[in-house]
């Protein structure tokens, strides 16, 4: 206990040498930390997108393409399934429910999502949240749209408004024109991708297109009044999500989708595909860790040069303490305990520091990227940085200590 | 005569290097409760008597009984332990922990050794230390750090941390040197009161032999020491 209050008094008489290499230290576990905290929100934000999912379904090509495109709305999809498919096993037997996406379309750089009351009844987020509407009602309109949240804040949208839809992606010149959307529904916020795609129904997807060729529109439009869901044919969709009715017959019906003889289809499990994901992203995690490391190794250098530089100095107080009846063994402890304090001292504060900095940017960041940070805890990462980063602290602190140790034997009372 | 001896070093052989020796001591004797005056030149090997004396140096051969124990026969941690609960030591300046206050600097004895603080009357160390700061007119310095403190002031309260939990041994090594000859007297008349009160033996080594008449007894470290001889 006096040994502790010596080191503390010493640290604390230089106020400013401490303090610098308290920051220092400080600042390596914040960045240490904030890269992990970031990285396993944008984790959790990932995999909680889509839960309850068994298989996700698109024409036979690459996993995690199929993934990115039917869920996170990255990227393109180039084929599309049959309608007929579809049918085929949202009526088989093992499966609960399916969800069909048709994909293609967006309106001001957010994607238009063509699917059904599936959708709304059967998608669930985040362990077991469904989606609900904030305003107004499901489309069941041809020309009837709903709008995830962030597109109607962004876009200043609300109920009754009229939207026109842009053939493909963002600044494609093609627009539908001819057939505007009106603007039924408005899905409360759930921090994910849903939030931000406008939903219209598949025969909204197939009426805009009624008449179009080869991906070209019909010379003369079909004004929306004369399109009817009777002329309307449903031909194709881009993909589609699935349930089975037991774990057990997940892996039957991936293998007896993946080997469907009428058309070339490819059936992944979501959570084994974002695995992939993140094993391909982890090289950059490692980079990023890598340079909080070496920040870190820089904060533990200061404190050990401080620490070093000020020994010389230190030589008569070692004396007096040594005559005070202090054995080699508690001065050795007293530098042990000063270094282990600025070390400890910077992690705390480290740690307060990235907590307080994660939870001022919470809320931007979970609107503007969909990265739930207030919903990530204590990692066992953070723990053990936090406590590798005291570990060094002392350990670094014996170079200092020992020199202290061997002056404290050698200098007796001679030192001056 | 032995159990009245303070110190007592006897055929006591010193050097770092084996056929060099720093000092030879055929016999050294200080008596309990006297006040000792030792002087020499520097190079004389004060210091390293003194560091036998007090347990920090540890002699090739030979015995030193200091206040009952031979610490020759002592493990470094026994002999650290018996430095601090039974002795008390002010250097020529520089005595103090510069980070911690006076009051902070006076119980640090009492607060690193059990039996120094047995030994004090009042109930609390603060009010220990409090008493001694005010005996040696450093009341309003109290809570000040040290470094604010001018030389003569820093050598009182070295007294008052050297005396506290009344040790029964007090070395004073050229204390009095960075003080100016005014101060020099008063600076004594304070230790030794200081040491009556406490009861402990006193050895003060110095250069200046103006201040040999008031010990009780004096000794010439070329006496003592042969090996340079």
């Amino acid at each position: 206990m006096t040994m502790l209050r010596l080191a503390y008094s010493s640290l604390r008489s230089r106020m400013f040498t401490t303090a610098m290499t308290v920051f220092s230290i400080a600042l390596s576990v914040l960045l240490l930390v904030g890269v992990d905290r970031v990285r396993q929100g944008t984790q959790v934000g990932f995999e909680g997108t889509l839960s309850q999912t068994d298989l996700v379904v698109g024409a036979r090509g690459g996993s995690l393409p199929l993934l990115l495109y039917a869920v996170f709305h990255i990227g393109t999809s180039n084929n599309e399934i049959s309608f007929a498919s579809y049918q085929h096993f949202a009526g088989h037997p093992a499966v609960l429910w399916t969800i069909p996406l048709s994909l293609g379309d967006s309106h001001r750089g957010f994607r238009v999502v063509a699917t059904d009351d599936n959708f709304y009844q059967h998608y669930r987020y985040r362990g077991d949240r469904s989606l609900q509407l904030a305003e107004g009602t499901r489309p069941v309109g041809i020309f009837e749209a709903v709008l995830g949240s962030t597109v109607a804040s962004q876009l200043h949208y609300h109920l009754g408004q009229k939207i026109v839809l842009s053939h493909g992606l963002e600044g494609s010149f093609l627009r539908h024109t001819a057939d505007p959307f009106t603007v039924v529904g408005i899905l409360a916020r759930t921090a994910t991708p849903v939030d931000r795609a406008i939903y219209i129904t598949l025969w909204g997807d197939e009426a805009m297109h009624l008449g179009w060729q080869n991906g070209a529109p019909p010379l003369q439009a079909i004004p929306e009044s004369q399109i009817h869901k009777s002329d309307l044919h449903i031909n194709t969709i881009s993909a589609f999500l699935l349930r089975s009715k037991s774990r057990m017959s997940t892996l039957y019906l991936q293998r007896e989708i993946n080997t469907y003889q009428p058309e070339p289809l490819t059936a992944i499990i979501p959570a084994l595909t974002l695995r992939d994901l993140w094993s391909v992203l982890s090289a950059a995690d490692v980079a990023l860790s890598l340079v909080s490391g070496a920040v870190l190794v820089v904060g533990l250098l200061v404190m050990l040069t401080a620490l070093y530089t000020a020994l010389n100095e230190r030589r008569r107080e070692i004396a007096v303490l040594r005559t005070l009846g202090l054995n080699a063994r508690q001065i050795f402890t007293l530098f042990i305990l000063e270094s282990t304090l600025i070390s400890a001292l910077g992690a705390i504060l480290g740690l307060a520091a990235a907590y307080l900095v994660l939870y001022a940017i919470r809320i931007p960041v979970e609107n503007r990227y969909g990265i739930p940070l207030a919903m990530v805890g204590v990692s066992l990462r953070v723990g053990y940085y936090v406590v590798a980063v005291v570990v060094l602290g002392a350990l670094l602190g014996f170079i200092p200590a020992v020199r202290a140790y061997r002056n404290a034997l050698a200098d007796g009372l001679n030192a001056g | 005569m032995a159990e009245a001896a303070a110190i007592h070093l006897r055929d006591v052989l010193f050097g770092y290097d084996r056929h060099t020796p720093l000092l030879r001591v055929d016999e050294f004797i200080v008596p309990a409760g006297k006040r000792v005056f030792l002087h020499g030149p520097s190079g004389s090997g004060k210091t390293t008597l003194l560091g036998l004396i007090t347990g920090i140096l540890l002699p090739q051969q030979g015995s030193c009984m200091v206040l009952g124990k031979d610490l020759t026969r002592m493990s470094a941690q026994g002999r650290d332990r018996h430095r601090g609960s039974e002795m008390g030591y002010i250097f020529q300046s520089f005595n103090l922990i510069p980070y911690l206050t006076v009051r902070q600097n006076v119980a640090l004895p009492c607060q690193v050794h059990e039996r120094r603080r047995r030994n004090i009357a009042p109930a609390t160390l603060m009010q220990e230390v409090e008493r001694l700061v005010l005996r040696l007119g450093l009341a309003p310095y109290l809570d000040r750090n040290v470094k604010k403190l001018s030389t003569g002031q820093q050598q009182r309260v070295a007294i008052a941390r050297a005396v506290i939990g009344r040790p029964s041994l007090v070395i004073a090594d050229e204390p009095t040197s960075s003080l100016d000859a005014e101060r020099r007297q008063d600076f004594l008349d304070l230790l030794f009161a200081i040491c009556d009160e406490a009861k402990s033996t006193l050895i003060l080594v110095s250069h200046d032999l103006s201040l040999r008449d008031r010990f009780d007894q004096s000794m010439a470290l070329s006496e003592i020491n042969r090996a340079s001889t």
